[in-house]
């Protein structure tokens, strides 16, 4: 994932973006996950100043969506379908394995990676299925993802 | 010598399987060999299990190679894969493979056929004919169409379209809105994104009608955030349309106006209820709104508001062209129609199949998923998503059929089909509806809030034998509460998969504890 650090400039820019409209509000907090990887406290405190709504509703909406993450992701963001279709065909197991290789539980994080779970990735005739930095992965087995973690690590 | 078409997904599924590294290859093998190609990033056809399902366009004819790897590129040009050639993964024409033929292909015929950011394609596949067609008769000759067609809405209610349409329509008001729900949630279930990645232009010609039809000049896509790849399909699609005088200000000298804005959602899924998007559209939390009033009458900034599914939307070009009352045709008695089944979970050949109701779950698992994937008996289907029943191996015989359904206490909801094999343990199904309740409360009602909390708690004790029986009847109580008293169907109808379990598949319960999860 190639997030930066929080930027009060682009950020700026993004909420522009929106024309600063208070109804884009998930939409600007959409694209700062995109651009920074998480909601910091000062993200908070500055879309509320230029969508002129209170800190208070902004970390209202913060605090109710998922995709919302209030602390720093590592590098790599690994997310694995714990949903029906997937449980169907061993997706438990292979969080468990995941959650093993990583050395990480869910929802928390290193530098290297962060393991969330989620529920559906709608790619549900080729479970069990995972997303790492955005790209689907399906049919995936405990070998085939050890593949994808070692070309992340080559990579960085 | 003309270039040699060759077909290869851009779709979720197949690039999930490797269909972007199946491109590469043939890009780079065919210019090794010299081989003057054309390389089309088509939809999918849905037949998932086929992906990345490649074809090559010889005399006319579309020949299908499936489960096409990387590695297996050079060896295909040896076999003469731009002639169509001979190889242990040639399939013959794709017109020709069964699943695929037997389906009644409604509303995704121009998935996998075209390429679905080419406006030139649309168009040559009677793209925004439906429209134009619209212009000319006016928006009550729609309303008619879709009314005569007895289309009901396919996120999972079941709503007669055409009454939601009227409603909007009839309703004063000013600015009014068209709402694409394209929430797609359900685990099991991929329609939306497949007509989306497959036929962008579609969904916008579908909302473009839906908009003359009710007096909308704007249009919102909620998409869930879990289809990046839908989503820069469809950002583009909206683009091109703009750009070619489809969107905007007088629609092709037609005085009617519409412009569309896509927005993302964020790992909600109660936003897939309609009010909670309405709100989450709104820059709030997915809360569920009270209703009434219905978002026909005040929906969308307290505006009339067509909330339809991405499916729904998308059968009504078709009406158009071809009569309500030939989709009227299809289908069985209130379930009129088709519907694109989706075959997942433990399935051999999962994938997407579009079929007029009335078809049994038997015949879709069976004819066309071939059994389960593992080879061992089916234990257990769940129709509809989380918040469908569990039907067992006998219960599979039953008519796809809104009604037919909801008389087993069960619901046919997105059309999504998850297959379990005979190792599933069932008392760990029930637990997880119950905890996925938890997780995805919007917590506005206390049943579903509370209740799915000491659902998951309840279910425990039961599984650790911590008195059986009486924590047994103690969960029945809640489901009712649950059922009766939650504003929207997430508290509403989380106890449908856990009564049919404990109706069908108790004795689970027993054996639960220390079962492997």
């Amino acid at each position: 994932m190639t997030t930066q650090a929080y930027d009060s400039e682009i950020a700026s820019r993004i909420i522009a973006g929106f024309d600063a409209r208070p109804e884009m509000l998930v939409q600007v907090l959409v694209a700062f996950v995109e651009r920074f990887g998480w909601i910091s406290e000062d993200a908070v405190r500055q879309v509320a100043a230029e969508l002129n709504l209170s800190r208070a509703e902004v970390h209202g909406v913060v605090s109710y969506y998922h995709d919302f993450r209030t602390s720093p992701p590592g590098r790599h963001i690994v997310k694995i379908c714990q949903a029906e279709s997937c449980q169907a065909m061993g997706s438990r197991q292979l969080s468990a394995h995941m959650v093993k290789t990583l050395g990480l539980a869910m929802h928390s994080s290193t530098e290297a990676f962060t393991l969330e779970p989620v529920y559906c990735l709608g790619n549900c005739a080729c479970s069990p299925a995972i997303m790492v930095d955005g790209r689907s992965y399906g049919r995936v087995t405990a070998e085939r993802f050890d593949g994808i973690v070692a070309a992340l690590q080559e990579s960085g | 010598m003309a270039a040699t078409t060759i077909y290869v997904p851009r779709e979720t599924a197949a690039i999930s399987v490797g269909a972007d590294d199946v491109a590469i290859a043939i890009a780079r093998h065919a210019k090794e060999a010299g081989d003057q190609i054309r390389l089309v990033r088509n939809g999918s056809w849905g037949a998932s299990w086929l992906e990345p399902l490649i074809e090559v366009k010889v005399d006319n004819k579309r020949i299908a190679y499936g489960n096409v790897e990387a590695a297996d590129i050079r060896d295909l040009f040896a076999a003469g894969l731009t002639s169509g050639g001979m190889h242990a993964k040639r399939l013959g024409p794709i017109d020709d493979i069964p699943y695929l033929i037997d389906q009644d292909r409604w509303t995704f015929w121009r998935c996998g056929l075209i390429e679905p950011l080419s406006l030139d394609d649309f168009r040559a596949h009677q793209g925004f004919n439906a429209l134009e067609t619209a212009f000319e008769s006016g928006p009550q000759a729609v309303i008619d169409a879709v009314t005569t067609s007895g289309l009901r809405g396919r996120g999972g209610a079941g709503f007669p379209t055409g009454i939601k349409w009227k409603t909007v329509a009839d309703t004063p008001g000013g600015q009014k809105y068209i709402t694409v729900n394209a929430d797609e949630g359900d685990s099991g279930t991929f329609s939306d994104r497949i007509l989306i990645e497959g036929d962008p232009l579609g969904l916008i010609e579908s909302m473009l009608i839906a908009g003359f039809a009710v007096g909308a000049s704007r249009g919102y896509i909620y998409l869930r955030s879990e289809y990046p790849l839908a989503r820069s399909i469809l950002s583009r699609a909206i683009e091109i349309a703009h750009d070619a005088g489809w969107l905007g200000d007088d629609i092709q000298g037609s005085g009617f106006d519409f412009d569309i804005e896509l927005h993302v959602g964020a790992g909600s899924y109660v936003c897939g209820e309609e009010t909670a998007m309405l709100e989450s559209l709104e820059g709030r939390p997915g809360i569920v709104r009270y209703k009434p009033p219905l978002p026909a009458f005040e929906g969308l900034f307290g505006k009339p508001t067509v909330v339809n599914n991405v499916v729904t939307l998308a059968s009504v070009p078709n009406i158009i062209n071809l009569g309500g009352e030939r989709y009227a045709s299809y289908g069985v008695d209130r379930s009129k129609g088709t519907l694109a089944f989706q075959l997942a979970g433990n399935i051999r050949r999962g994938g997407l199949v579009e079929k007029a109701f009335g078809i049994t779950v038997r015949q879709l698992i069976e004819d066309w998923g071939g059994g389960t994937a593992s080879g061992r008996p089916v234990k257990a289907v769940q129709v509809g998503g989380p918040l469908g029943a569990y039907l067992t191996a006998e219960q599979l015989d039953t008519p796809l059929d809104y009604e037919a359904f909801t008389n087993m206490g069960a619901m046919i909801g997105h059309g999504g089909i998850v297959v379990f094999d005979d190792t599933v343990n069932m008392a760990h199904q029930a637990r997880f509806a119950m905890e996925f309740c938890a997780i995805e409360s919007c917590g506005k009602c206390t049943p579903c809030r509370i209740g799915s909390t000491r659902g998951v708690e309840v279910i425990d004790r039961i599984i650790a034998d911590d008195n059986r029986e009486e924590n047994y009847d103690l969960l029945v109580e809640l489901c009712d509460t649950m059922e009766d008293a939650s504003l929207c169907a997430m508290g509403g109808m989380t106890p449908y998969p856990v009564r049919s379990i404990l109706k069908y598949f108790a004795e689970d319960f027993a054996s639960a504890q220390g079962a492997d999860q």
